[in-house]
């Protein structure tokens, strides 16, 4: 084997694969030793950038090394190239002179040194670093002999070449469907699935399976897992009070995306700027969440500022991240020491994600609405209906019209001296939501035998709630006092449209109504639009009027239906002079406005009251007028700044288009452009990763020149190319991977290679990675026949230890409530994730609390792993559910045929002979001791899981559950096959 | 390491393994585990399949094991260490504008009137450290602390000033003090976790589980949170109608059902699980043993004034000596409810200090005499201390009440550590005459932690963890070790 460490000191990254048990070694190799020019660039920016790179404020004895003018300058003499500088630095003994100096880190292996010395021999040729340049696709090698293999097998099998090593057999088919099923749904396979694949007899079977797989809606669920991680998906908002935060339609929004097989160019643009879209769609708006899984911070006394400037922060770092492989967190504080990106260029960046209207808010503003489809539909309907009445009551009337509403008065009130009004009830009510009604008095006036009196007081008062002991009665009680402490002032709950109302026991005219509203410190203000009306025995409404504003003294409303005036225009005998006429036209048209504007008021209040399903936060770009002035923060601190900086990318990557708008729209198609060399590479490495357990770049978060070097860059190149040329088609990319052979081959390593690649870098055995802690999870649920089907929606709580300390500042984080039904048996990623307390089984299996963006799970192998699969008792309901599926759903009679049956049911391979005689033997321990302890039988097979059907045997249950507990134990239960 | 070294490694582990009967050894596994930065290795092989196994330090150590006390919330240290006697005659003055300008408070605006400690001081012990009235019987113990007046932050909100502290950046997702210790240095019980955690006080550290947590490093180095109520570790407990005698005989199955699969499938990662059951086999005894203190003698346990059976402070002291006692690397005491501003008695600086210094002070001299008196002082650092320092001015929101109280602040407050390699009965920076700022000898978060590494062996410059594409460090970029309180 030619590989060789080269960075003896830096520490080694830990990898989402648990398929090895030794430090991998760091593959620096590209393949077959034909680009130096990339090996010594990797050794340079290991070893001698931080001081000789990119950043000019650490640039030691005014030397770069990270170009090749900086080079030639006094480093190398290429005239005469063993003279050069540079080597004599390398080779010197003296601790004084040697490059680099001890104390940053261990002098060059040989083996590095004679590749430095034949490269600048050679001429010091400096390439750009390999992910910066486009990928193209290579020519494919013709080594696999086989008639189906693919070009992944031909460039695995053609570095295979020399190794030593040869590809593993196939995988049985048993084995393959459960790779195949945890892979592309992240569930095992049915017994009906598996039966009808090892029946399946035709050519085309697996990939038929492929296809099956790849259309399952568990697809999306298994696939939105992984890019939950990236988009640092939470249900609560992070830092110390880590409120519930309600941002689950984006979780179905990325399960849907994967469902419809979305290309990839799509769903990177709606996600970053959706909004911006012309005419977005709900979803498209729902997408943009993907930047706003950012944390707000709700303590009290904490700087918005400060805390929206460290969102717009980790927008920067995440998409360049999870889009790029880049980090861009050094340059925050100074400009990179190892890839070339300035300071100034990435507040440049910031910029396109500082132009949003989010601020750290409480409320978590701007939010987006969705609601159910028939609401939507209710809510077009009152939509067109409002414009509909807006651009009527803009028309003015025509001549036609106004006489025939003339002659109409004339008809209703020929020789009437006045147009009283007739009502039993008298109502306020004050539209809108979050308002409190509060009325110190109402006098309703009318005429009792020639005298005006007040018959309000005769009146019944109701009201619509009633807060803070102020009932409606006090606005009848003849006190007319406004302050709340005299106890003669009503008050509501804080509700939507409230309203007051008094019953005058009978029909009587109405002449006018006074009202005084509750005091003090402009609190009357608080009833401002408030409507008065007049409603009749039906009560109907047959007055009303509308008011602005509410003052702080008696509001007087002369009741009548025609205003005197007018009144004597309509019983005029004469005919009507052109002032007269004018007057009725406006009086008629005013008239008409009004009952439009009623209308209006009534659609308007629909529409409040129309409930969305759910909302969520969304990106929202500022007016042009609001934009935010970014500057460069002094050592990333956003209290000190520099330069002002506008929307641009960084010099080192392809040009933004000419044409591009400089916001997160032209940020978006900037990233899945053509000439991108990254994005492509990127969401190749991360499909592989998941797959293979090692991504063919093993550090997937970092591409940069601090990353390492592909195990198969031609490969890498071939599949990142033909992603673009198939329109970022991520299912053909899939597939492509999962009907190689190199997919297909078993996972059984012999001594041989696993002592030469212990790491399957060569992939010269079949991916053998544990299972992510959602795959265990419902794999257990989902063999014990436990597992709910049940698709999207808002966030469930499954079981979890109550341990009785709460999170700082919120009672609200603790309140979890165990779900009851099939909510208790969603899959892992329904479950509510918190950040401050992450679901703790789950945490156990190396998830993160999802605070910043995790391009790569750790996976461990922890003895409080063991305890969670053994003891939790979600794991013991799981137990509990197979064990009686093994005694209910099989026709075997012995204890042996059972145990078969459910080894079978977990690991879908039959159990050997020796296996099936231990399980047994297992059975009959348990069966034993419980038949000596029925108490305990009856607790192991019924608790928690409801109580079985009656006549069952809890003693044989109990020793089944036992047994079940042990499947879901195996190692190879947690591991992919 | 090469591959050719690797297989010799992989050989050296196959033979480890087989050599070793099933149950000995903890061994964790990081799938690709690696060796810390710059760190020497005990050993190649150990670091491979035991990530907690002990590990050399950078360089000689003074302590071994370190107790962390953090006062959550955060105490008064002007009414319980740092005696100014000049505030006291200034009492009830208008704040001078000098400390006011430009600065923001988390509970106070306008002009807040000076407040002098309404608290007695003596000094205490040959080395004559000032301690106050509410601490009756920590002054027993003057003389192995070390008391460091001139503490400093960047913080002044709970918690980034927690995590600041905690795991050196105030925004979350960066590993814990507990965790990086562990991860440089290991642990020397393979039975018990290398980290433990315990609160008390009822509510968890405003920062949450990040203050425990692994951050970026494996999650073998998160804080272990133990209980010393109800179970002790997650999931520890057997479930209901499984006795030990089973599950022993459900590990048997387990072990020989995988041991079959990792011979058919030569699938070495396979006998690591089988170790790691067995481990946690062995826990589900270890834990609750060492976290059962009604072993102890009965004077212990009054000395202590722990109740068994209870989850309080003086129950975690005893329990950190315990868990000490057996190995563990590192044990974190949070106690919730040290947030004096006023806004009851409870949090008043006269009967609330009294009574909340009650709880506190004498498990704490308990636990330092205790530890004294077995010989694992030495060898074990105490640290004693809160998130930031509280305002020489009366809070804003309680200046009319009859209850003192003051408010965060950030630029100067004091702890104290014993034990473990650092000069007792000394006294450490000074704060100028009204509180307001350091004066002398100031000692930066940074500083502190690349203090607390040093004694414990470790160069802060060289612990470090490669994460996104850059090198990581408790201490950021900063940090300088105060050599003046090592002994």
């Amino acid at each position: 084997m030619p590989s060789k460490k080269i960075q003896p000191l830096a520490p080694i990254i830990f990898s989402i694969c648990c398929c090895a048990i030794l430090p991998l070694a760091r593959s620096q190799e590209a393949g077959p030793a034909k680009n130096i020019d990339r090996q010594v660039r990797s050794i340079l920016s290991n070893k001698c950038f931080a001081c000789h790179g990119p950043d000019e404020n650490s640039r030691e004895a005014d030397l770069r090394l990270d170009t090749r003018e900086g080079a030639l300058e006094s480093a190398i003499n290429l005239d005469e190239p063993t003279d050069s500088e540079l080597l004599a630095r390398i080779n010197s003994d003296d601790p004084d002179m040697i490059m680099p100096p001890p104390k940053h880190g261990e002098p060059l292996s040989d083996k590095d040194r004679e590749l430095m010395k034949k490269w600048v021999a050679d001429g010091a040729t400096y390439t750009s670093h390999w992910s910066y340049l486009k990928p193209t696709k290579p020519q494919v090698p013709q080594v696999a002999a086989s008639i189906d293999a693919n070009e992944i097998d031909q460039f695995v099998q053609a570095r295979l070449v020399g190794s030593g090593l040869r590809p593993a057999e196939p995988a049985d088919r048993r084995v393959l469907i459960r790779r195949l099923a945890l892979d592309l749904t992240g569930l095992p396979p049915t017994p009906e699935e598996v039966k009808r694949f090892i029946n399946d007899s035709s050519e085309n079977a697996y990939e038929t399976l492929v296809d099956y797989y790849l259309s399952r809606p568990s697809y999306g669920e298994r696939w939105a897992a992984m890019w939950l991680d990236l988009a640092r998906y939470a249900d609560s908002a992070g830092y110390a009070d880590d409120r519930k935060r309600t941002i689950w339609a984006y979780r179905d929004y990325v399960i849907r995306s994967y469902n419809e097989n979305k290309s990839f160019d799509l769903f990177t643009v709606e996600q970053l700027a959706g909004d911006l879209l012309e005419a977005p769609t709900e979803q498209q708006m729902v997408a943009t969440a993907f930047h706003r899984n950012t944390l707000t911070n709700s303590e009290g006394g904490t700087s918005d500022e400060e805390f929206h400037s460290a969102a717009v922060v980790d927008r920067v770092n995440t998409t360049m991240a999870v889009w790029m492989g880049t980090t861009m967190a050094c340059a925050q504080c100074h400009t990179h020491k190892y890839d070339p990106i300035t300071q100034k260029e990435y507040f440049q960046f910031y910029d396109f994600f500082n132009q949003s209207a989010d601020y750290d808010r409480p409320n978590e503003s701007p939010v987006f609405k969705i609601y159910s489809t028939e609401v939507q539909q209710r809510r077009q309907a009152i939509k067109s209906e409002l414009a509909a009445n807006k651009a009527e009551s803009k028309e003015i009337p025509t001549a036609a019209e106004v006489d025939a509403w003339i002659a109409e008065m004339k008809n209703e009130y020929r020789g009437k001296a006045s147009s009283r009004v007739r009502g039993q009830f008298v109502r306020v009510d004050l539209p809108g939501k979050e308002k409190i009604l509060s009325l110190a008095e109402v006098n309703v006036f009318s005429r009792v035998n020639g005298e005006r009196v007040n018959v309000a007081t005769r009146g019944t008062a109701t009201q619509s709630s009633v807060a803070y002991d102020g009932p409606a009665g006090l606005a009848i009680d003849g006190n007319t006092d406004g302050d709340f402490e005299k106890k003669s002032t009503t008050h509501t709950n804080t509700e939507q449209n409230p309203w007051w109302q008094v019953d005058l026991g009978e029909v009587v005219p109405i002449e006018s109504i006074s009202i005084w509203h509750r005091l003090g410190n402009g609190i009357h203000s608080r009833s401002d639009g408030f409507r008065l009306s007049v409603l009749d025995v039906n009560k109907k409404e047959v007055w009303s009027r509308d008011f602005a504003k509410a003052v702080a003294a008696e509001q007087v409303a002369e009741v009548e239906d025609l205003p005197s005036v007018i009144l004597e225009l309509i019983n005029q005998a004469e005919p009507l002079d052109d002032a007269g006429r004018s007057q009725l036209e406006n009086y008629f048209q005013e008239l008409e406005k009004r009952k439009i504007q009623i209308q209006i008021s009534k659609l308007n209040a629909e529409l409040a009251s129309l409930k969305s399903m759910t909302t969520l936060p969304v990106m929202q770009a500022l007016p042009e007028k609001q934009r935010r002035t970014s500057k460069v923060q002094i050592r990333g601190n956003y209290l000190d700044t520099g330069e002002t900086v506008s929307a641009a990318t960084p010099a080192i990557f392809h040009p933004l288009k000419a044409d591009a708008a400089k916001n997160r729209l032209g940020l978006a198609h900037w990233l899945v452009d053509q000439d991108n060399p990254l994005t492509a590479r990127v969401v190749v490495n991360r499909y592989w990763e998941q797959i293979f357990g090692i991504g063919i770049v093993e550090t997937s978060e970092e591409f940069g020149a601090q990353g390492e070097l592909p195990s198969h860059p031609d490969l890498l190149d071939w599949l990142s190319a033909d992603l673009v040329e198939n329109r970022w088609d991520t299912h053909h990319l899939l597939k492509q991977i999962v009907m190689s052979k190199t997919y297909r081959q078993s996972s059984s390593a012999s001594s041989q290679s696993l002592s030469v690649d212990p790491n399957n870098r060569l992939l010269s055995r079949g991916p053998r990675v544990r299972l992510t802690a959602e795959m265990i999870r419902d794999q257990a649920l989902a063999v014990s026949g436990l597992l709910s089907s049940k698709m999207y929606g808002p966030p469930v709580q499954p079981p979890q230890p109550k341990v009785g300390l709460k999170p700082a500042f919120s009672g609200q984080t603790t309140n979890w409530t165990d779900s009851v039904g099939e909510n208790r048996y969603r899959r892992g990623i329904y479950t509510e994730w918190r950040r401050s307390s992450p679901y703790p089984s789950m945490s156990t299996f190396d998830v993160n609390s999802r605070e910043v963006c995790e391009l790569r799970r750790t996976a461990t192998n922890t003895p409080l792993q063991a305890l969670v699969t053994l003891n939790d008792p979600v794991y013991v309901e799981a137990a509990q559910g197979l064990a009686r599926r093994m005694v209910g759903e099989t026709n075997a009679k012995t204890a042996l045929e059972k145990a078969k049956f459910g080894f079978q049911l977990c690991l879908i391979r039959k159990p050997t002979e020796a296996e099936s005689i231990r399980i047994r033997q297992l059975f009959e321990e348990a069966k034993r001791h419980f038949e000596n302890d029925k108490t305990a039988a009856a607790a192991l097979a019924t608790d928690p899981l409801n109580p079985p059907k009656s006549g069952s045997d809890l003693v044989e249950l109990a020793a089944w559950t036992t047994v079940a507990n042990v499947l879901l134990n195996l190692d190879e239960m947690l591991m992919k096959p | 390491m090469n591959l050719e070294n690797q297989k010799v490694l992989f050989d050296t582990r196959r033979h480890f393994l087989k050599k070793c009967p099933i149950g000995l050894g903890g061994i964790y596994l990081a799938s690709q585990m690696s060796g810390v930065g710059g760190m020497a290795s005990a050993s190649d092989v150990d670091d491979v399949v035991n990530p907690i196994a002990q590990k050399n330090p950078h360089f000689a150590a003074k302590a071994k094991n370190v107790i962390y006390i953090h006062l959550a919330g955060s105490p008064p240290t002007l009414d319980l260490f740092d005696y100014k006697p000049e505030l006291v005659k200034r009492t009830g003055e208008d704040c001078p504008d000098e400390f006011l300008a430009g600065r923001r408070f988390a509970f106070t605006s306008g002009k807040p009137k000076l407040l002098g400690t309404p608290r007695q001081f003596k000094q205490h012990g040959e080395g004559g450290v000032w301690m106050s009235d509410a601490l009756p019987t920590l002054p027993e113990v003057a003389d192995e602390m070390c008391v460091i007046r001139s503490m400093n932050t960047d913080q002044f909100n709970h918690a980034p000033a927690q995590l600041f502290l905690l795991t050196g950046s105030p925004r979350q997702g960066r590993p814990s003090f507990g965790s990086w210790v562990t991860y440089g240095l290991g642990s020397e019980n393979e039975d018990l976790p290398g980290f433990v955690v315990l609160n008390s006080g009822g509510t968890n550290p405003s920062a949450g589980k990040n203050a425990w947590g692994n951050g970026f490093l494996p999650s073998v180095f998160q804080g272990v949170q133990c209980r010393s109520k109800g179970a002790p570790v997650l999931y520890v407990n057997n479930p209901a109608g499984m006795s030990r005698q089973l599950r022993r005989k459900t590990l048997d199955a387990i072990n020989e059902l995988n041991s079959l699969q990792a011979e058919s499938l030569g699938s070495p990662e396979t006998r690591t699980r089988i170790a790691q059951y067995e481990l946690a086999y062995r826990m589900q005894v270890s834990v609750p043993q060492v976290m059962n203190i009604n072993d102890e003698s009965k004077e212990t346990i009054e000395s202590y004034g722990a109740k068994p059976g209870e989850a309080n402070f003086a129950n975690n002291c005893l329990l950190a000596r315990r868990l000490v006692e057996q190995g563990v690397r590192f044990v974190q005491l949070f106690d919730w409810g040290w947030d004096f501003h006023g806004t009851n008695a409870s949090r008043g600086l006269k009967g609330g200090l009294s009574s909340k210094c009650a709880s506190m002070d004498r498990p704490v001299t308990a636990l330092i005499k205790d530890l004294k008196q077995r010989g694992m002082l030495q060898d074990t650092l105490v640290i004693w201390g809160g998130e930031f320092g509280r305002t020489p001015f009366r809070e804003g929101r309680t200046a009319k009440s009859q209850v003192l109280g003051r408010d965060h602040y950030p630029d100067c407050y004091s702890i104290f550590m014993a034990g473990g390699g650092v000069k007792g009965g000394y006294t450490h920076g000074e704060t100028d005459e009204l509180g307001f700022k350091v004066a002398s000898d100031g000692v930066h978060v940074h500083d502190y932690q690349a203090t607390v590494l040093h004694l414990l062996g470790m160069d802060h410059e060289r612990l470090t963890h490669r994460f996104q594409g850059r090198d990581y460090r408790l201490t950021d970029v900063h940090g300088e070790v105060v050599h003046d309180i090592i002994a």
